[in-house]
């Protein structure tokens, strides 16, 4: 089988400061990591390649230093890695990227064989939206299952697979075809540690680089802010609260003191909320 | 909301200078829709807290607000048509049709991308929840329109244009994005940044009702089973009045316990910080913060937490928040009403305490399991 998984990468939040005059993220020496919940995707792939035999190909686009996140990937034990980069792709929010990565997953099933399923991670720490996945299963006629939580059985033959997706209140199990777009929770799987001979393999190994024209994207006014319906009018920083915390003095008070005093406090402020808490747990 | 400071240019790659130019045959979009999310016969509490903010978008605009059904036939369907009026709808659509009876993507996307073609509205509001989002996704592509994601505000500019802010990068900034010339502008919202809007009794209002034509045989996707989540582990932190939380100021993973037990004496729900569920120390499920849950408690009771701006963003719409942190710098009393500079794990068992004695004194304490 052939699984093709998009991952992307991101700055390390952890890390991200703003720049306070510009309200700008200050990329300079913030550390890239792979999206965090693409990990589960990669995960995923290779135990149904361990299971199954075939190939695990990933997939991102992004600048050319993206290259860094294939290589950690490859790490991981997957067979090959496509980057695609173009100037034409700067700007592009989801709708346009949900359609460079699914001409590229086109390309890639042509290139070396006919992609069974489509991984993406839940979404991203960055952008957060949890849209291009979805916007790549529409635009390739995938069957979409988002926020899987397990993967109970793929038939080859059959052409089907079985999940479960996580939902309000629940758990779906849902049968579905191949191909098929799955999104993957975060925390399902174990995620595997590479071995020192394949990270070794993975520094030398070639990543395959497309620009649009290499990927044979078929509408360039589909691309890049032309592609792009959103608009990002403004950026700004969170504004601070008008007044800080008041704070409680504790000087010199026991710790049963400095509770009574608290609760008084809250109790002053929210009237109602002793009476609510007293018929609580009174019943 | 507070409010936002003077806009400054952003760097926003060249789109900030786009304009305005909405194509003829997206002119007659009108109207503000709010997708109504019923899934086994109860409809999520977010589509009312949308209903509550699209009434003002659909008031500003001078349009109408319309609640969008999509269900099985049956009695829980004609309910959320009902409800609809009841928080402040002005017209329901309602599909009703078996393969609608459990949410699949597949049935749901073409059916709300009929409605859409042949009824033209011009903002299309959905919950951020699984349900919402695997749609709102589907959706906006098959459309090529825009969608904004986890919306914290939402307003309608001087030209009628739906201005949606979002946090991005985790919460340390926040943007504005329009979709200024596709139709529908879309966004989704997550549960409870919005508040409930107030419930009024005997409204009614017209239905119009679509005839969806799609048939079993056509949809691939089959629902073999749902099973429902353990009432025991669930939480309910999104709707919860009282909430306690923990953050890595506690500095054990045994000392959270103590979070447990002034929540066990409150009556509340309890959670924590991200950096608490990377260790481990509580399931994904208890996260509070922009990549767990937002709240909206009467109460917050925040301990040992620092107040990174991704947990602030979460915790914003509490009524009243009360930050205990040995720091005084530490940002979360910037945003908290009341502040204690101390050790939250020799704090918490004394108020445990306090509120036991003060709320239930004939009750006994039991220890949390």
């Amino acid at each position: 089988m052939h699984i093709v998984v998009c991952i992307k990468q991101v700055p390390d939040s952890a890390q991200i400061r703003v720049h306070p005059v510009t309200n700008t993220i200050m990329r300079q020496g913030v550390p890239t990591i792979i999206n965090p919940y693409d990990l589960f995707a990669i995960e995923a792939a290779l135990r149904l390649r361990d299971k199954h035999g075939g190939k695990v190909t990933v997939l991102t686009m992004g600048p050319p230093m993206a290259e860094d996140s294939l290589r950690r990937a490859l790490t991981y034990g997957v067979d090959r890695a496509v980057l695609l980069t173009d100037r034409a792709f700067a700007g592009s929010d989801t709708l346009a990227t949900s359609y460079a990565l699914s001409q590229a997953i086109i390309k890639i099933g042509q290139t070396y064989e006919p992609v069974d399923i489509v991984f993406t991670g839940k979404q991203t720490i960055d952008g957060d939206t949890a849209q291009v996945g979805p916007g790549i299963a529409k635009r390739l006629d995938l069957h979409q299952l988002t926020y899987v939580s397990g993967i109970n059985e793929v038939n080859l033959e059959g052409k089907t697979i079985t999940v479960e997706r996580r939902a309000e209140g629940g758990v779906q199990v849902l049968k579905s075809n191949l191909p098929c777009l799955i999104t993957m929770l975060e925390g399902t799987n174990e995620i595997r540690r590479g071995s020192i001979d394949v990270a070794l393999a993975a520094a030398r190994a070639e990543i395959v680089t497309w620009s649009a024209a290499a990927a044979g994207v078929a509408e360039m006014g589909k691309c890049g802010l032309k592609g792009s319906p959103t608009v990002v009018k403004r950026v700004f920083a969170p504004s601070p609260r008008a007044e800080k915390a008041k704070i409680i003095d504790i000087g010199g008070l026991t710790p049963d003191a400095v509770a009574a005093k608290t609760l008084d406090e809250i109790f002053g402020r929210l009237p109602t909320i002793e009476k609510e808490l007293t018929a609580m747990a009174q019943s | 909301m507070t409010t936002t400071p003077a806009p400054k240019p952003a760097a926003a790659g060249g789109r900030a200078g786009m304009k305005k130019e909405l194509p003829e045959k997206f002119k007659s979009y009108k109207h503000v829709w709010v997708f109504i999310e019923l899934e086994r016969g109860h409809v999520h509490p977010v589509s009312w807290e949308l209903m509550g903010e699209g009434r003002k978008l659909a008031d500003k605009l001078g349009v109408q607000l319309a609640g969008v059904v999509l269900g099985g036939a049956g009695e829980d369907t004609r309910n959320a048509v009902q409800e609809c009026y009841a928080y402040g709808a002005d017209v329901a659509y309602l599909v009703e049709s078996p393969v609608l009876a459990d949410y699949r993507n597949e049935p749901y996307t073409r059916c709300m991308t009929e409605l859409v073609n042949k009824f033209q509205p011009e903002i299309l509001l959905l919950g951020a929840t699984t349900l919402g989002r695997d749609l709102a996704g589907s959706v906006a592509t098959t459309l090529a329109t825009g969608l904004t994601a986890d919306c914290t505000e939402l307003a309608v500019d001087a030209d009628g244009s739906l201005a949606a802010t979002r946090p991005t990068f985790g919460g340390s900034l926040l943007c504005t994005i329009y979709t200024l010339n596709f139709r529908p502008q879309m966004a989704t919202v997550r549960p409870r940044v919005f508040s409930l809007p107030e419930r009024q009794d005997g409204k009614s209002g017209p239905v119009i009702e679509y005839d969806f034509k799609m048939i079993e045989d056509e949809i691939v996707t089959k629902l073999l089973q749902f099973i429902p989540d353990r009432d025991s582990n669930k939480s309910n932190l999104a709707y919860a009045d009282v909430v306690v939380a923990g953050g890595l100021g506690l500095g054990s993973a045994e000392n959270y316990q103590l979070v447990k037990d002034l929540a066990k004496a409150l009556g509340a729900e309890w959670g924590g910080s991200r950096p608490l569920v990377q260790r481990g120390w509580i399931p994904a499920d208890r996260q509070i913060g922009q990549t767990g849950k937002t709240i909206r408690p009467k109460l917050y009771i925040a301990a040992g937490i620092s107040g990174a701006i991704q947990h602030r963003v979460g915790v914003e719409g509490a009524d009243l928040i009360l930050a205990i942190n040995t720091d005084k710098n530490a940002p979360i009393m910037d945003f908290a009403h009341i502040g204690l500079i101390t050790d939250a794990v020799r704090f918490l068992p004394a108020l445990a305490k306090e509120v036991r004695q003060r709320i239930a004194p004939n009750t006994r304490s039991r220890l949390v399991g």
